[in-house]
């Protein structure tokens, strides 16, 4: 029962974890607080949805596609609409108001694109929708599939950003993006990079979460709200952080609905976030500003 | 003289918006209680995070705590009261609310106060089932629309005076130094923690107020109805336009945006977040400093130079 | 370049609140109109505009367009008049919802109004249908107050039942399946914390208590949860027979694939909203067979077979096998009823009430403002979900219990 509990709940932490890991690097990177990142998922989903039913490529070849068209696409939208808005903003603070107001727009614009495009139908399929035996668990593979990439991209990109030259130039951007340029680092273009790397991981996770979750053109919003909570509860631009966080969740969620109750569940996430962050104000990684 | 000149023509505003109920259409009346509702709330949500910079999304558990307040008390007390038990609960929760803005600030307190705004409708949801084993209340109070009107009506007219107030006070002087700089406000005598909870707190009770006074209009309320976090957003989407910073900044944000929604949602029912979503876009570009810049900019002047002179806040 | 887009936005919202201010003039004399105004507000944004999608609006795109196809409305006098279609948004906010139905009221005037979606924006619009005097006929809200509701908006319509109405059908489908030795007395349940998954759990407790089951797991879930495997998994080990569980789609789609994971065979699997919807059967094709759920359709009924290849030809989706036929009627009863009494509303609200009328749930006649002769509940079989209660009105299949366990995909 306990260990059970213990592999459900990691199982779906690494879900959560999957899909917050590129916020976490739009954010902390590019400094862009990127309200349509959940429709960018969704938009994924689509894809994979149309590939699978349509012309009958799995989901698993389908990412093999979707995740270069989220990079081009996260390019796109950093060159075309972010970028003069980074040239434009006097500081921090006010680069931050203008990303929202942009992105808020651009979330409408994406979903009003997904809601002519395929309606407001809930959409759903199966795919690798069997049992596989982990320590006695029994978990779903496509969700196993999904904790396996979370930290399999969780520690590979860890391992990027510190130990190489090329991740140690996007530290120094998000860290500061005028002394990075005092250093020969193009910060425009590191940023742009990091932006679309963010999108292509927001594709991958929306690929992998469509093969088990029910999704709609508007459950956007829903994915950027539980993305914000793990990036905010593990420190921004930490990807490692990230990972516990959605780990952290995804156990609270497990033991409370198997112990205390399952009408608690969200009740008790959001208090462990809230917690947490009380605790360590700038996240479990983080280091105060 | 042009101040006094100011005070006659707000007063006869006021007086003008107040008698719309008698000249206007029933649907321009709904307009006008949906307008004084987001004027109230941007201008309630700017007076605090404003000049402090503590952006919270922590609107709508107060607006759904007001409206909550009076779904449960509206058959056992009489309206007023239920008003003032729904502005003393928001009272309440703003004051802990208020002091984790003495831990957290930046996007840590925006997302913060986003999480508890959901943990406050988990709560809601949650004691309902439990304790009273149903979900969803009704209100069956015999108030029209133009009551609720007059009521938003007034209390916007409050919340102006009130942010007016604020701004030419000691307190509005404080809040500004702390948005720049706390530590420097902590070394200038500055009590931070009183003069911070403070505005979250008449805000946040305001916000309540807000949610309580409307609530009548929809009869029929539940959690997912009162605690929809789009209503955060909208919010400080209006405020943020208009400019935080400034007294009549929410309300000129609240007021076009508003008519634009409306506008869209009705003209193009199909194609509605599109072009919203473009429009935003297209906003944000040609509007860098929000909408009361560009209003002051295009009426010129000298008006413009000086605020846009006294708007150069230092970069944080 | 950005002078003319900036002028461009300025004369934008000039021209929005020239237009607000302006308004519509005042609406066409009867005797010479040519046409019949009917408007809608309904979530076609937001969190709702799934429900919405699917059991509604589809639903009001096919029947205007079929009236117009034939000439329009007919009036009592032979005329045809064709319909001019108001529709908002309301972008799933009460506040939106209460404010399009004024604005369909009093500045557009339509002739007719037809409801939103979902319990709560039924009930939020509904004192405004009757202040400005318009039959509101509600498909998309279960509710047990319909009485209480009738009495204080005497031209309101409940045509989807109460919660208690669905779970008295399945509790005594339940009981006589235990009596034929089929299924134990234990039942698991579990419900989305939201209006519908309440009032069917508030409701179903009393029903199964009342026949004699023993219900062993009874929790709420909060509407957003997306991993059901502790519940199935509670659910798998309590030795309970049954399985119900009174939820949204969303979740409906996410427990029937969670449940072929963790092989959990009940052997009465009972889901809530969404099993009746085409998709389902789609995504888990043979799996889907056994599976219950509320409303169901009688597959030999020639109207409804009808009405189902009509909507898919028109509108592309296949309707819902619950609430969507029930939509579909409540337009055909009010297509009628004008053509018995014309546009006045108060006539045609007497005639809703007291008229007899053929739709494509067959013949239909309200008692007390509701619809009370409806498909409670049904299950998947040979790939069509058919109504199987109440088992003795005439149309209805005989349940096939135990449900047969997950096949391997």
């Amino acid at each position: 029962m306990l260990a059970t509990a213990l592999i459900t709940g990691l199982v779906l932490g690494g879900t959560y974890a999957l899909v917050a890991m590129g916020l976490t690097l739009q954010y902390g990177i590019s400094r862009i607080m990127n309200l349509a990142y959940g429709e960018t998922v969704i938009a994924a989903s689509f894809g994979a949805y149309l590939l699978n039913n349509a012309i009958g490529i799995n989901p698993l070849l389908g990412l093999a596609l979707i995740v270069p068209l989220g990079f081009v696409f996260g390019y796109l939208v950093y060159g075309l609409m972010l970028r003069p808005l980074v040239a434009r903003s006097r500081d921090a603070a006010s680069l931050e108001i203008n990303s929202i107001l942009a992105t808020f727009g651009l979330l409408f614009v994406i979903q009003g694109v997904m809601l002519v495009a395929f309606g407001t139908n809930f959409t759903s399929y199966s795919y690798m929708n069997f049992g596989v035996n982990v320590l006695g668990a029994n978990i779903a593979a496509n969700r196993l599939l999904a904790f396996v990439l979370a930290v399999a991209i969780g520690g590979g990109l860890y391992l990027l950003l510190t130990r190489t030259r090329w991740g140690t130039a996007l530290r120094a951007v998000a860290v500061s993006p005028s002394s990075a340029a005092l250093v020969g680092i193009d910060a425009d273009r590191a940023a742009r990079f990091a932006f679309a790397l963010g999108s292509a991981l927001a594709a991958a996770g929306g690929v992998i979460v469509s093969m088990y979750q029910t999704f709609t053109a508007t459950s956007g919003v829903i994915f950027t709200m539980k993305a914000l909570i793990v990036v905010i509860m593990g420190g921004v631009g930490n990807l490692l952080g990230a990972l516990s966080a959605g780990l952290i969740l995804g156990l609270v969620e497990t033991f409370v609905a198997t112990y205390l109750d399952p009408g608690l569940t969200l009740a008790a996430t959001y208090l462990i976030f809230l917690a947490i962050l009380l605790w360590r104000p700038a996240g479990l990684f983080g280091r105060a500003r | 003289m042009r101040k006094g000149a100011t005070w006659a023509g707000l007063a006869l505003l006021l007086a003008v918006l107040a008698a719309a109920p008698l000249y206007v259409s029933p649907y321009v009346l709904g307009l006008l209680v949906g307008i004084a509702g987001y004027v109230t709330l941007a201008t309630a949500w700017a007076m605090f995070s404003g000049p402090t910079r503590y952006v919270s999304l922590a609107t709508v558990a107060f607006f759904g705590i007001g409206a909550y307040t009076v779904a449960v008390l509206s058959e056992t007390l009489p309206y007023p009261l239920v008003l003032l038990v729904a502005a003393l609960i928001g009272l309440a929760v703003a004051l802990v609310v208020g002091l984790s803005t003495l831990r957290l600030a930046g996007v840590y307190f925006v997302i913060f106060t986003f999480g508890l705004a959901e943990l406050v409708r988990q709560l809601v949801t949650w004691y309902e089932i439990n304790v009273t084993g149903t979900l969803g209340r009704y209100i069956f109070l015999p108030l029209g629309p133009e009551h609720i009107y007059w009521q938003l009506l007034a209390l916007a007219a409050f919340t102006l005076s009130l942010s007016w107030w604020v701004s030419r006070s000691r307190i509005g002087l404080a809040l500004k130094v702390i948005g720049d700089d706390e530590v420097v406000a902590a070394h200038s005598g500055i009590n931070l923690t009183r003069t911070k909870l403070m505005l979250f707190a008449a805000s946040s009770v305001i916000i309540t107020l807000v949610g309580a006074i409307q609530a009548p209009r929809w009869t029929y309320v539940e959690p997912a109805i009162v605690f929809n976090p789009t209503l955060s957003f909208l919010t400080l989407i209006m405020a943020l336009l208009g400019g935080a910073t400034r007294l009549w900044g929410p309300a000129l944000g609240a007021i076009p945006l508003f008519l634009l929604f409306e506008w869209l949602a009705a003209n193009f029912p199909n194609h509605y977040s599109i072009l919203l979503g473009l429009l935003f876009i297209l906003i944000v570009f040609v509007l860098p400093n929000g909408v009361l810049a560009f209003a002051e900019k295009l009426w010129g002047g000298n008006a413009g130079k000086v605020a846009a002179a006294t708007r150069g806040t230092p970069p944080s | 370049m950005t002078n003319f887009s900036r002028r461009r936005v300025l004369r934008t919202l000039c021209m929005t609140a020239t237009l607000l201010a302006v308004g519509a003039g005042g609406s066409a004399l009867a005797q010479d109109r040519t046409s019949v105004k009917i408007g809608y507000a309904v979530s076609k944004t937001g969190p709702n505009a799934g429900g919405a999608g699917i059991t509604t609006i589809p639903n009001y795109v096919l029947w205007v367009k079929e009236v117009n196809d034939a000439g329009g409305l007919e009036m009592p006098d032979g005329k045809r008049l064709p319909i001019e279609l108001v529709e908002y948004d309301d972008r799933s906010s009460a506040e939106e919802v209460v404010r399009a139905v004024e604005r369909l009221a009093t500045q557009d005037k339509v002739d007719f109004m037809l409801p939103p979606w979902g319990t709560g924006f039924n009930l939020a619009v509904a004192p405004l249908f009757d202040r400005f005097g318009y039959p509101q006929l509600a498909v998309s809200a279960v509710t047990d107050k319909a009485p209480e509701f009738v009495k204080r908006w005497p031209k309101s319509f409940w045509l989807l039942g109460g919660g208690h109405d669905y779970t008295e059908a399945l509790a005594s489908l339940l009981a006589k399946a235990r009596d034929d030795g089929t299924i134990n007395d234990k039942i698991s349940m579990i419900s989305v914390a939201d209006g519908f998954g309440i009032d069917l759990v508030t409701a179903a407790r009393p029903s199964f208590e009342k026949a004699g089951f023993n219900v062993v797991y009874d929790v709420t879930y909060p509407a957003g949860t997306t991993d059901f495997s502790p519940m199935i998994s509670e659910a798998s080990s309590n030795g309970a027979d049954t399985f119900v569980a009174f939820s949204y789609p969303p979740d409906t789609f996410a427990m029937t694939q969670q449940a072929q994971v963790a092989k959990f065979n009940p052997k009465v699997l009972y889901l809530g909203v969404g099993v009746g919807f085409p998709a389902y059967g789609a995504a888990n094709g043979e799996n889907a067979t056994g599976v219950m759920s509320l409303g169901g359709i009688d597959p030999n009924n020639e109207a409804n077979a009808a009405y189902r290849k009509r909507h898919e030809e028109v509108t592309g989706q296949a309707p819902d096998l619950w609430g969507s036929v029930v939509t579909y009627s409540s337009l055909q009863m009010l297509q009628e009823a004008i053509k018995r009494k014309g546009l006045d509303r108060d006539a045609v609200s007497a005639e809703l009430s007291n008229g007899t009328f053929e739709t494509a749930l067959g013949e239909v006649k309200l008692e007390d403002n509701q619809l009370r002769k409806l498909w409670l509940g049904g299950q998947w079989q040979n790939g069509q979900f058919v109504a199987v209660a109440p088992a003795d009105r005439e149309g209805a299949a005989a349940p096939v219990l135990p449900k047969a366990p997950w096949k391997a995909q």
